[in-house]
């Protein structure tokens, strides 16, 4: 297949501290002793997508991503990583590697997705309809909230939340209308061009755009090109294209404006044919062809571009890894419901259990780890080379590599990062303890945030 | 009338223990509290005006008693007598299993009077239907019927099912084939409740609003454009006692539906049901009447067409649909084409051609004539020569040789068109002078009660024609008898929309253009105005969630307020004046008294600013003046610390914006505000604590009076020592 794939792997994220550090940017944040972007690269090889660019903030950070992805997926994947600037957002990145970009078809993926939903399927429909953007849109994520959640239990109880609001045409083939961020809690305002061209539109508030796109390549630079404003491919550049998707400006090269207008006044007697065809034909196959008709076929007066969804199946599973609480939920799918995403064994090879150590359903201990006597370990991951002494318990968390943990102590919905050390009987109740810190003997916690100071 | 009879009682059996529990009943409005249709209906109701030469009351209530229903209320109100009288005289008044009753008001305006004078005759007892007298269908009611009563049963809030059927509006023109404006509705997919009805989307242009709160309770919705109303409602009875509450319904649609699906509190739900084949329509102007008139010849009303409906006089129905009575007098060479209807003891000339037209009873049509799409009602004589293109001609026209009727041209009642006149196009001609005194719109929408002086003046004018009228003779041509109205100014443009002609094809055109230009400065603006918003967002964003509303609102109070406080100033308004004036203001914006504060004294350090002052200390000077002079209005606002942080925070923004020229001043003005006890020291502490959190932009302040600060913390623990 013709695709490029762009994977936007980030770099910083402040909705995540102190999960991430120097040493430790976003994409390689461990999800089930997997770094996130493990499973976006893993389904792009699925799908037999194999021309990567993996665009990593930060040069440091790029490093990092290069090393472990040149260890990882040695074989099959042709993946270079290009470092932007921080903070110029995802269409900034395009932008910055704009350049590389040759094939007809790009897609363009969050690094931080971690789904089931091929890739190939969204590129596929994207070539059937010969769109200029297809966008993946999936369900609501049960659980979880937009806000970081430090409090991390409580959240559960909040029904789910609303991140678009999505415009279907009848057939569910066609994107119409889009709204993101701060939108939503607005009124929807839809515009009546679109729906007079396609008489009705399914407006759904259940549906999330996942941040997989797959653009045609001459589309996306053409705008990136022109809109030098636009920051972000999913507030800014798809639904812009969504807006104007019944009078492409993104195609209309060299066409001023006054001569298009002079080309229909010279063309009214065409005109007239058009209008008879209109009417002569009320029902025509696809909304956008009585726009795209031209009277004569010489002189094009309208410009049309199809903006298409993939809506994947309700049962698939789709989460972005863009808070806490979505990281929280995420370790505790990967290793439950949604264990296929992982394709090899869940409980590393040698692990050392104490006695009367108990690891019970849907929990993960990386290799090499360490477990004394009469430890409880449900529903969390603990990751690589960790050393628990006895008596400890943890619930719902998430531990990652070369922790050690002191005897008697009680973690609780935290997430615990690499090196830490947790002295005798700390307890932690719905933490986040940034890597390296040391928590010294018998202290408590309840919902905070512990992380080194930065020097 | 028999064919149709046996249909009906074949549809009735359909459903017999349905109808066997509750009589099922009907309130028929014989007035449409409209003017689409004058001049004609100054002089007849509309529901008796001939549809393809059977009045339009007819096909309603044929309908109405093939879908089962027994017991029908007609509500006249306009030209009562007539409908009463016509009824009477018809076969409604005789059926067996098939009551018509009158209802008789002579000051109703609306559909809402109607109702509630209905509820107060304690007649209806159960469901009804709900229907105008100027609707043509056929559909089956049974299962529109049945889903309204499930869903009552589940849910007594679901008081009203809307019949609707798809209808994709002309792309161009945006009008429905009816000729009724485009309309949105939204209904959610799965139980068919409608949450949003917009017939004229008025509120901004190019976009259509939905509320958030509606998306928020329903995961899918679905914005129709496609659909057409039908105007057929069935409902529960509590719809007539809303009606009686809410004395100020009127209009059907426009305040009955669209104040329940606002209304929240009562929870009252209407639903909607969709019919495929059937056909459904509502006459609501010369347009409608146009398309309904062609689908009735076409035969989609079937068993509502005219050779089923009066089976009286036999009418055959020939190749083409073509329609002729028995005893039309034709010539030979004269030609009537397809989809034309003939009625009886009707002559037609030589050589005269006909298409697409209807022509009633004991009509007389010369020779050499032409008649297109047009509408001919009973004893009309058309003189040699003629043409007419797309036009109504009534009761009684004499149009004399050679005259010509150009497309859209309407004929009342008894006109006479002079020798070789040309009546230009869309003219309304009557006999009666047209109404002057129709000036807004509002009033236009119910002046149909003013009919009711239409009917006398039409009696009036019986009498006395002749003189009248023979000075205005010159406006029809030479021997022209009527008045032609003039278009409304503004409406001009508007007329073809809703005319009997189609719409002129330069008028398409012109109008795909237009269209095309508004969309595309449109789209500019949407596109500026949504980039600079986004221009700081990033890509998990929606941190920033503020409602801008609100904010404008403060906007215009702070000016109101700053207009206020400067007033004041200028004219030594005693501070207890100004004091009641700005909480007046506070009310009606429904600010709260931190809001007063703050702007107080923007207005205040900017009036300071503003006076001529040429160096820092100066202003300093100012300010202390206006602080001194107008602490006691500020005071009136400080009830508790958070104001007087508020202040502070409104100091500093303002330092940062608009009065730059303060924040040198920043710990100065600080010192001052607290010497004149206007800000207490724990607030200043309080405003310090918060402000010790922030970025280190946000500090500059902090840190310049961090002196201040120190000495008032000293001052704070000596006091405590003490």
């Amino acid at each position: 297949m013709d695709f490029q794939v762009v994977v936007l792997a980030g770099g910083n994220s402040k909705n995540l501290t102190p999960l991430i550090s120097k040493d430790v940017p976003k994409p390689l944040l461990p999800v089930a002793n997997r770094p996130v972007l493990y499973y976006v690269l893993h389904q792009l090889r699925q799908s037999n997508l194999k021309d990567l660019i993996v665009v990593v903030e930060g040069e440091d950070a790029a490093l990092h991503v290069g090393g472990w992805i040149s260890k990882t997926f040695v074989d099959g994947l042709h993946v270079e990583i290009a470092a932007v600037p921080e903070d110029i957002g995802t269409a900034g990145a395009l932008r910055a590697i704009s350049h590389h970009l040759t094939a007809k078809d790009i897609l363009v993926v969050s690094g931080d997705l971690v789904s089931d939903v091929p890739p190939g399927a969204v590129a596929a429909t994207h070539r059937r309809h010969d769109a200029a953007v297809t966008a993946m849109l999936c369900s609501v994520p049960v659980s979880g909230s937009l806000e970081s959640g430090s409090s991390g239990g409580k959240d559960k109880t909040r029904k789910p939340g609303r991140y678009n609001i999505i415009g279907l045409d009848p057939c569910k083939q066609f994107l119409l209308h889009i709204a993101t961020g701060s939108e939503i809690e607005k009124d929807s305002r839809l515009q009546k061009h679109i729906l007079h061209a396609v008489g009705q539109m399914e407006i759904r508030s259940d549906l999330m755009d996942a941040h997989m796109y797959a653009f045609k390549r001459s589309v996306l630079q053409e705008v990136l090109d022109q809109k030098d404003t636009f920051q972000s491919l999913k507030q800014d550049i798809v639904p812009y294209l969504v807006r104007s998707q019944l009078k492409s400006e993104a195609l209309l090269n060299g066409i001023s404006q006054a001569e298009e207008n002079g080309n229909e006044k010279l063309s009214s007697p065409n005109n007239q044919v058009l209008v008879s065809k209109i009417l002569a034909n009320a029902s025509t196959p696809s909304f956008h062809e009585p726009y795209s008709m031209e009277p004569d076929g010489s002189a094009q007066t309208r410009k049309t571009h199809k903006c298409c969804a993939y809506i994947a199946s309700s049962s698939s599973y789709c989460v972005r890894l863009n808070s806490i609480q979505a990281f929280m939920d995420i370790n505790r799918d990967v290793t439950g419901e949604a264990d296929h995403l992982l394709s090899d064994n869940i409980i590393g090879p040698s692990p050392k259990l104490g006695t009367k150590t108990t690891v019970g359903p849907h929990c993960m201990l990386g290799e090499g780890s360490e477990m004394g006597d009469k430890c409880q370990v449900k529903r969390s991951v603990i990751g690589r080379h960790c050393r628990i002494g006895s008596h400890v318990k943890i619930v719902n968390s998430v531990v990652m590599n070369h922790v050690t943990i002191g005897d008697g102590c009680i973690i609780q919905g935290s997430v615990v990062c690499s090196n830490v050390q947790l002295q005798e009987r700390v307890v932690l109740k719905d933490c986040l303890v940034g890597a390296g810190f040391v928590v010294t003997m018998g202290n408590e916690y309840k919902g905070e945030s512990l992380a080194r100071k930065e020097k | 009338m028999g064919a149709q009879k046996k249909g009906a009682t074949a549809r009735v059996s359909e459903d017999p223990e349905e109808l066997a529990r509750n009589p099922l009943q009907a309130i028929l409005l014989a007035d449409s509290f409209a003017t689409t249709f004058r001049p004609i209906t100054l002089e007849r109701p509309k529901v008796l005006l001939p549809l393809v030469n059977i009045p339009m009351i007819d096909y309603t209530l044929a309908w109405l008693e093939s879908a089962g229903v027994e017991e029908v209320f007609v509500f006249c109100c306009a030209h009562s007598k007539q409908v009463i009288d016509y009824l009477e005289s018809s076969q409604w008044s005789s059926q067996p299993n098939f009551s018509v009753a009158t209802i008789e008001s002579h000051n109703s305006i609306s559909a809402g009077d109607a109702l509630r004078l209905i509820y107060e005759r304690n007649v209806i007892h159960g469901d009804f239907v709900l229907i105008s007298g100027d609707t043509v269908s056929n559909m089956l009611l049974t299962q529109a019927l049945q889903e309204h009563k499930e869903r009552k049963k589940k849910d007594a809030n679901a008081i009203m099912t809307m019949v609707v059927k798809q209808s994709k509006p002309s792309p161009i023109t945006q009008q429905s084939r009816l000729g009724t404006d485009e309309l949105f509705m939204a209904i959610n997919p799965v139980t068919k409740q409608l949450l949003c009805y917009e017939d004229k989307a008025e509120y901004s242009k190019g976009f259509i609003s939905l509320d958030k709160t509606l998306i928020a309770d329903n995961p899918s919705i679905i914005l129709h454009n496609d659909k057409q109303d039908c105007y057929i409602d069935i409902c529960s009875q509590e719809v007539l006692s809303l009606f009686t509450d809410n004395f100020d319904y009127q209009h059907l649609r426009r305040h009955f539906v669209k104040g329940l699906l606002v209304d929240d509190i009562m929870g009252y739900k209407i639903f909607t049901h969709e019919i495929h084949s059937s056909y459904a329509a509502r006459i609501d102007n010369f347009r409608s009447y146009d398309t309904i008139s062609k689908d009735i010849i076409q035969r989609w009303t079937y068993p509502f067409v005219p050779d089923v409906l009066c089976g009286s006089t036999a009418i055959k129905v020939e190749r083409q649909g073509t329609y002729r009575a028995s005893d039309v007098t034709l010539s030979r060479s004269a030609h009537v084409g397809s989809f034309t209807f003939i009625g009886q003891g009707t002559k037609i000339g030589n050589d005269t051609k006909i298409s697409h037209s209807v022509v009633g009873k004991g009509c007389t049509i010369g020779s050499n004539v032409t008649i297109e799409g047009s509408y001919i009602w009973n004893n009309v004589t058309i003189e040699d020569g003629c043409q007419l293109r797309n036009a109504i001609v009534c009761d009684g026209v004499i149009m004399k040789s050679g005259a010509v009727l150009q497309p859209g041209v309407i004929l009342s009642f008894k006109v006479v068109v002079g020798h070789q006149f040309v009546v230009p196009a869309y003219s309304k001609v009557s006999l009666l002078q047209q109404p002057t005194q129709q000036d807004s719109d509002e009033e236009l929408e119910y002046a149909d009660s003013t009919s009711g002086t239409g009917e006398l003046q039409s009696e009036k004018l019986n009498g006395d024609i002749a003189p009248d009228l023979s000075e205005t003779a010159s406006e029809l041509g030479t021997g022209g008898v009527g008045y032609i109205w003039s278009v409304f100014e503004g409406v001009q443009d508007e007329e073809w929309r809703h005319s009997v002609a189609p719409i002129p094809t330069d008028k398409l055109v012109k109008l795909m253009l237009d269209e095309d230009e508004e969309q595309l400065t449109q789209d500019g603006n949407v596109l500026s105005a949504s980039g600079e918003l986004k221009a700081d967002s990033d890509d998990n964003g929606s941190e920033d969630e503020n409602n801008e509303d609100s904010r404008d609102d403060y906007v215009f109070f702070e000016k109101e307020v700053e207009a206020t406080f400067l007033r004041a100033v200028h004219e030594n308004v005693k501070v207890d004046h100004a004091v009641l004036e700005v909480n007046a203001l506070r009310l009606s914006y429904n600010m709260a008294s931190v809001d007063c504060a703050g702007a107080i004294f923007y207005s205040m350090m900017k009036l300071a600013v503003e006076s001529p002052h040429s160096s820092a200390s100066e202003l300093l000077k100012n300010a202390a003046e206006m602080i001194t002079k107008w602490q006691k209005l500020l005071k009136s606002f400080l009830h508790d610390i958070d104001e007087e942080i508020e202040v502070i925070l409104k100091f500093e923004e303002m330092c940062l914006e608009s009065a730059k020229e303060f924040a040198a001043l920043f710990p100065q003005v600080l010192h001052l505000l607290y010497d004149k006890e206007i800000l207490q020291e724990d607030a200043i502490l309080r405003w310090a604590d918060e402000k010790e959190g922030a970025d280190e932009s946000d500090k500059v302040f902090l840190k310049r009076s961090e002196k201040f600060i120190q000495w008032l913390k000293e001052a704070e623990e000596e006091e405590d020592d003490d």
